[in-house]
């Protein structure tokens, strides 16, 4: 059982807080059809957060989501610039943005040298819940829970942290944004401030995904904002209750994909372990394409 | 610096050995029919389809490989794996198809899902790669970012070919491809297969995508698809000069990109090309003759 608070507990916490505000910013992105867009951005943020570190020489954590949201407003920005006054077609112009700030990003990483030291850009990509280990777990019998807590990696702090601000952001915003969502057209006309509130929205999303790249990884974060929120949407039309079950299919998710990553190949007397991030992954997509299948028959 | 010049352009002349040169005319080649296709996939606004292929071909590759090592053959035959990315890649073409045919999904839900969820099945699969102690995995990794170095002259040959078939697939139909891309309607009413054709290019785009995967790697691939396009659309309105001006930009994107990649040391290979591309991009949105910032207003 130490076993488990040393090498699972953490990656299961980083992952499940991650999973939660991905999955909450995504009940209102997948109504407006911004689905790859958040895909787009969870890339664009890189750069973003490279510069804040190579500027500032720190890795705390508000210079990291300082970075991050200040490159998804310049790449938000840019894609809003690109289709009205270039007439680039939608998807073209989040395709060359998140793109061109991701190669920039890479290029940075690797010619600073941050690539070896900070972050490894590999597990951008990919995740590496597995480098998440609670190193004094184990003689923890003595220990205070305050001096325990303490020497949790960092990086849960910060998901905490963004959960708790992605939550006050949406619930402040909640009936504004959820009338964009279904009736932009009367939203409009209401009066409503739409830029102020997409930009509410937009740092929502830049929060979650910067949050998540670190340990987490990019993909994995695109899997927890669309899927979850898919799902609910197919199980339901009310959108209160469709938050509340895409949060609920993202904690399970978490917890079926980290146990089929950890449990699945010992089953098969393999002594290896998957990649947790991609389990969960890979988890998220199969709950959505089980529900659009059972749904079709119904 | 003037040894860096003398060795670009050294490079770019040709003249840097013969498996440089191999490589960049096949990245050359398939640059070129990257950008013509990607014309078509972007006036029917499916641009970003081409990222969900390119990430879900991992599980693919990963599994070739796995297979490969299960049945005792050389487990890095590029042919090898780029079958198991074309079926993978098939696939995801249906899955998106299946998925966003329903009204609560839709089409953008559906492509993130299909990129998220299918990249995340490949990084589980790909972790039980790297635990295997078999040959040269490490080109798996290099499949990230790209690496044109790496490059066997027969691979390029074949990427060289593809390029080749697709490119003349697409001059065999422009006319009625080109019909579709600028009104749908028009081409169904004169009863052009409106559904088969846009099925056609999505099929060469992600063939086009597969084979460039060496290159320019998962994430960044599908900037050859989008950007080149997009940037010839600002110097015409008609649509051959649009696909012949793509066809030039993605060539010149890819073998600029790969030259600077083999002289410019810690260079992956995708994101050079992309930041080439992009600043093709910069340069055809402000100077573009027919839609450029400068001359596009009227």
């Amino acid at each position: 059982m130490a076993n488990f608070w040393m090498v699972d507990f953490v990656p299961l916490l980083a992952a499940t807080l991650a999973a939660l505000a991905c999955a909450l910013v995504g009940n209102f992105l997948i109504l407006t059809r911004r689905a790859m867009a958040a895909d787009a951005l969870s890339h664009a943020v890189v750069p973003g957060v490279v510069i804040a570190v190579v500027v500032t020489g720190s890795t705390a954590s508000p210079v990291i989501l300082g970075g991050g949201l200040a490159a998804a407003f310049a790449a938000s920005g840019l894609v809003a610039f690109l289709t009205r006054a270039g007439r680039v077609e939608p998807g073209a112009a989040l395709g060359i943005v998140f793109t061109s700030f991701f190669a920039f990003g890479i290029l940075l990483l690797e010619w600073t040298g941050l690539a070896r030291t900070a972050f490894d850009i590999h597990h951008v990509v990919t995740g590496h819940l597995e480098g998440l280990i609670w190193v004094t777990a184990d003689d923890a019998a003595g220990a205070s829970p305050l001096v325990m807590l303490g020497q949790l990696p960092k990086v849960v702090a910060e998901l905490a942290l963004v959960l708790v601000l992605v939550t006050a952001i949406l619930v402040a915003f909640h009936k504004e944004l959820a009338l964009i969502a279904f009736d932009p057209v009367f939203a409009r006309a209401a009066g409503l401030p739409i830029g102020a509130l997409e930009a509410a929205l937009l740092t929502a999303t830049a929060l979650a995904c910067t949050a998540a790249f670190q340990s987490v990884g990019v993909v994995l974060a695109v899997a927890m904002i669309v899927c979850p929120a898919a799902t609910a949407r197919l199980l339901t039309t009310r959108l209160s209750r469709q938050i509340g079950l895409s949060l609920a299919i993202a904690f399970a998710t978490v917890l079926i994909g980290y146990a089929a990553a950890v449990v699945g190949p010992a089953l098969f007397g393999s002594a290896l372990a998957l990649n947790a991030a991609g389990t969960i992954g890979a988890t998220a997509g199969l709950a959505l394409a089980l529900t659009a299948a059972v749904k079709a028959r119904a | 610096m003037d040894q860096l010049i003398t060795q670009i352009l050294r490079v770019v002349s040709l003249q840097a050995g013969f498996n440089t040169t191999v490589v960049m005319l096949g990245s050359a080649a398939l640059g070129c029919a990257a950008g013509a296709a990607g014309v078509f996939a972007m006036l029917r606004r499916r641009a970003l389809v081409s990222d969900a292929v390119a990430h879900a071909t991992l599980p693919g590759i990963a599994g070739a490989f796995l297979l490969a090592a299960a049945l005792d053959r050389a487990p890095r035959d590029a042919l090898w794996l780029m079958g198991g990315a074309g079926l993978a890649a098939l696939a995801s073409l249906i899955a998106i198809e299946w998925l966003g045919r329903r009204p609560k999904v839709g089409p953008d839900t559906a492509t993130a899902a299909v990129l998220a969820a299918g990249f995340g099945l490949g990084l589980a699969l790909l972790s039980i790669v790297q635990t295997l102690s078999i040959g040269r995995q490490a080109g798996l990794e290099q499949l990230l970012f790209g690496s044109a170095a790496g490059m066997l002259p027969h691979e390029a040959e074949v990427m060289a070919l593809l390029a080749v078939l697709v490119l003349a697939i697409l001059v065999a139909v422009l006319k009625e491809l080109c019909a579709v891309a600028f009104d749908a309607d028009f081409a169904r009413a004169i009863g052009l297969p409106v559904a088969r054709l846009d099925g056609l290019v999505a099929l060469v785009c992600a063939v086009v995508v597969v084979a460039a995967l060496p290159v320019a790697g998962f994430v960044l691939s599908v900037a050859l698809v989008v950007i080149p396009p997009a940037a010839a659309r600002f110097w015409t309105d008609r649509a051959g000069l649009v696909v012949i001006l793509a066809a030039g930009f993605g060539a010149v994107s890819a073998f600029s990109g790969a030259a600077v990649s083999a002289v410019v040391a810690d260079t992956p290979t995708g994101p050079a090309i992309v930041l080439v591309a992009a600043l093709l991009f910069a340069f055809s949105l402000v100077f573009g003759r027919a839609r450029g910032l400068i001359a596009g207003q009227g």
